[in-house]
């Protein structure tokens, strides 16, 4: 939202000097760094895509895991199967995710608050269950390994995913597009439409809107999108499990929201990058990561309720235009 | 017969216990009208505090009187120092700052007493087994029954009848109407955080001997208990009381008739009532 009175010459200046720094840096950068900077990336996906409900649409899903899980499976699966094209996975993940999201969405959209976070809690769950239970299809609590990680096609050459390098190149891609799309998203009419949704719905109503199918709508794009960070994740890990799906794993995308802050574009990719490293630098001096996360988390909600980078902002002079 | 039987007991104790976990919980959101994620880790230190006295005073009793305590003083500190902060703030807020706190409890036990579990035996009185039918029930699990119903239904004429549980009432009702006639509303609420986080670590201590005690007992209860007071109706006593035995049975029951799906039940339930009956079964509609 920051920057969104820039010019267009400055507005691709402000996008493209970033990209070339997070394309290049794996250059420089030992690999087990690489690594880390990975699953920010698939996690600010998944919690930027979280975030068009909790921010965006004034909805807080527990249950997000679900999808990033199911998203997770799917691809395990289908490479299991036999499939070699990563991008079919890609597009299988995020569509099965999403068409999961439909029917979940359809029941939940019409609760509000703390009964749409725990009815949300409920089918997340339903879902972990299934991924722990059914044995035959998940391989249940141990998860399902990847015995081979599949070449990448890209513009006729084929690139291996087992190089840390490679596979933090495509979740920067894939991270991106995503990125790119819910801007486009959140910047376009219908998300003028999930900012009445949730500041006033009463109002919405009144005026002819569909609050549930606007809601619904949101949901779907959100799970679809928690499904491809999934499918990324389980590419990354080489594997699937259940604890993919786990209400705690759902916990991960709200922490990360508020650490960077719910109330702007960047802030939960800026929360999952504060969330690893912090958790590197802690881990490195205790094994009590949580104790700190906790203590870390308690000032942040009572004293910077806009995030990290919202605090930052709002420091910020001014530039003419206000919030965009 | 006999399984039928062991079933009942076994999901009637568990039953109880998630009940005295969900009556503090239930009565927090009632009054303060926040749903406290850190209430299972008040549990899971209440079991551990009552270890840690049961090693000094070799007594179970003991440990199920100081323990409890303890962690109420520990909730007087949460409610005054971080919770006061963010009442009427979005319920995000909320649940991730008691969520934070969780976190800092679940580490903070594991600094203390080790990742490990621990066995806390029960009071001699209450050690036996009982005989039934050919094999044998442990007393203690009978006594969690009996208890169960005790404290709740104390409770329950605590705020029906007292003076006192008049005056929570009143404020949970209207908060600017309570402080107009001279209650003092602020001091009123770490009173009943600090009583929700004394029932959490009651339920602890009793459950201490039911089960093993480790840093991650809070984890399992505290979900389970949110699905007790949300199915249940929040704020309702006799929800949560007809929701954790529900949930209890179905628990133990779910073993027989649903197999590997047994344990989606307490999910599908939650759903199931939120779906037909938004504000739960004893809820208000509103």
């Amino acid at each position: 939202m920051a920057g969104g009175s820039w010019g267009p010459t400055k507005r691709l200046v402000g996008t493209a000097v970033p990209l070339m720094v997070m394309v290049l840096c794996p250059l420089i950068l030992p690999v087990y760094w690489i690594l880390v900077l990975t699953e920010v990336l698939i996690m600010g996906l998944f919690a930027m895509s979280f975030n068009l409900l909790l921010g965006f649409t004034g909805l807080l899903s527990f249950g997000q895991a679900g999808f990033f899980g199911a998203g997770a499976y799917v691809t395990a699966i289908m490479i299991a199967k036999g499939s070699t094209s990563v991008w079919l996975a890609f597009v299988a993940s995020t569509l099965f995710a999403g068409a999961l999201a439909v029917v979940i969405g359809y029941l939940c959209v019409r609760r509000d608050e703390i009964y749409f976070a725990m009815i949300t809690l409920a089918f997340g769950m339903m879902l972990y269950t299934v991924a722990h239970n059914w044995i035959e299809v998940t391989g249940g609590s141990d998860g399902l390994p990847l015995l081979s990680v599949p070449e990448l096609t890209v513009l006729g050459l084929r690139v291996s995913l087992l190089a840390p390098r490679n596979m933090y190149l495509l979740a920067l891609g894939v991270t991106s597009l995503g990125t790119w799309c819910l801007r486009r998203l959140v910047r376009s009419p219908f998300g003028l439409m999930l900012t009445a949704v949730r500041e006033n719905r009463e109002r919405l109503a009144f005026v002819g809107g569909n609050v549930r199918r606007v809601r619904l709508a949101a949901f779907v794009i959100a799970g679809g999108l928690a499904g491809l960070s999934g499918s990324l994740f389980c590419l990354f890990n080489a594997m699937a499990t259940p604890t993919f799906l786990h209400w705690s794993f759902s916990a991960r995308p709200v922490l990360m929201t508020i650490l960077g802050g719910s109330s702007v574009f960047l802030g939960p990719a800026v929360g999952a990058a504060v969330f690893f490293g912090l958790e590197q630098v802690t881990t490195q001096l205790t094994h009590n990561w949580m104790i700190v996360l906790g203590t870390i988390l308690v000032p942040v909600v009572l004293f910077f309720p806009r995030g990290l980078l919202g605090t930052v902002l709002d420091l910020l002079p001014k530039r003419g235009g206000g919030r965009g | 017969m006999e399984t039928f039987v062991v079933n009942i007991l076994n999901g009637l104790s568990w039953g109880m216990l998630l009940f005295l976990i969900s009556i503090g919980l239930t009565t927090v959101f009632g009054v303060l009208g926040v749903l406290n994620f850190a209430h299972g880790s008040l549990f899971m230190l209440g079991a551990y505090l009552c270890m840690q006295v049961m090693r000094v005073f070799p007594s179970f009793w003991a440990g199920i009187l100081l323990g409890p305590l303890v962690v109420a003083l520990l909730g007087v500190v949460i409610e005054r120092w971080l919770l006061r902060r963010v009442y009427g703030r979005d319920v995000t807020f909320q649940l991730l700052l008691t969520f934070a706190v969780l976190l800092i409890l679940d580490d903070a036990v594991r600094i203390v007493w080790g990742p490990g579990f621990h066995v806390v035996e029960a009071p001699a009185i209450l050690g036996g087994i009982f005989p039934l039918f050919r094999h044998s029930y442990p007393v203690y699990r009978l006594f969690v029954i009996a208890i169960g119903p005790v404290v709740g239904l104390s409770l329950w004429a605590f705020f029906r009848f007292s003076r006192w549980g008049k005056v929570v009432r009143a404020a949970a009702t209207d908060r600017a109407m309570a402080e107009g006639v001279g209650i003092r509303v602020p001091l009123l609420f770490t009173a009943v955080f600090a009583l929700g986080s004394w029932l959490a670590a009651l339920g602890g201590a009793l459950a201490a001997p039911h089960q093993s005690v480790s840093p991650s007992m809070g984890d399992r209860i505290i979900i389970e208990s949110f699905i007790v007071v949300v199915s249940g109706g929040m704020g309702s006593f006799p929800g949560a009381f007809v929701g954790a035995l529900v949930l209890g049975l179905l628990e133990s029951f779910g073993t027989v008739f649903a197999g590997r799906t047994q344990m989606a039940l307490p999910y599908v339930l939650l759903a199931a009532v939120l779906l037909v009956r938004p504000r739960g079964l004893f809820g208000r509609e509103g």
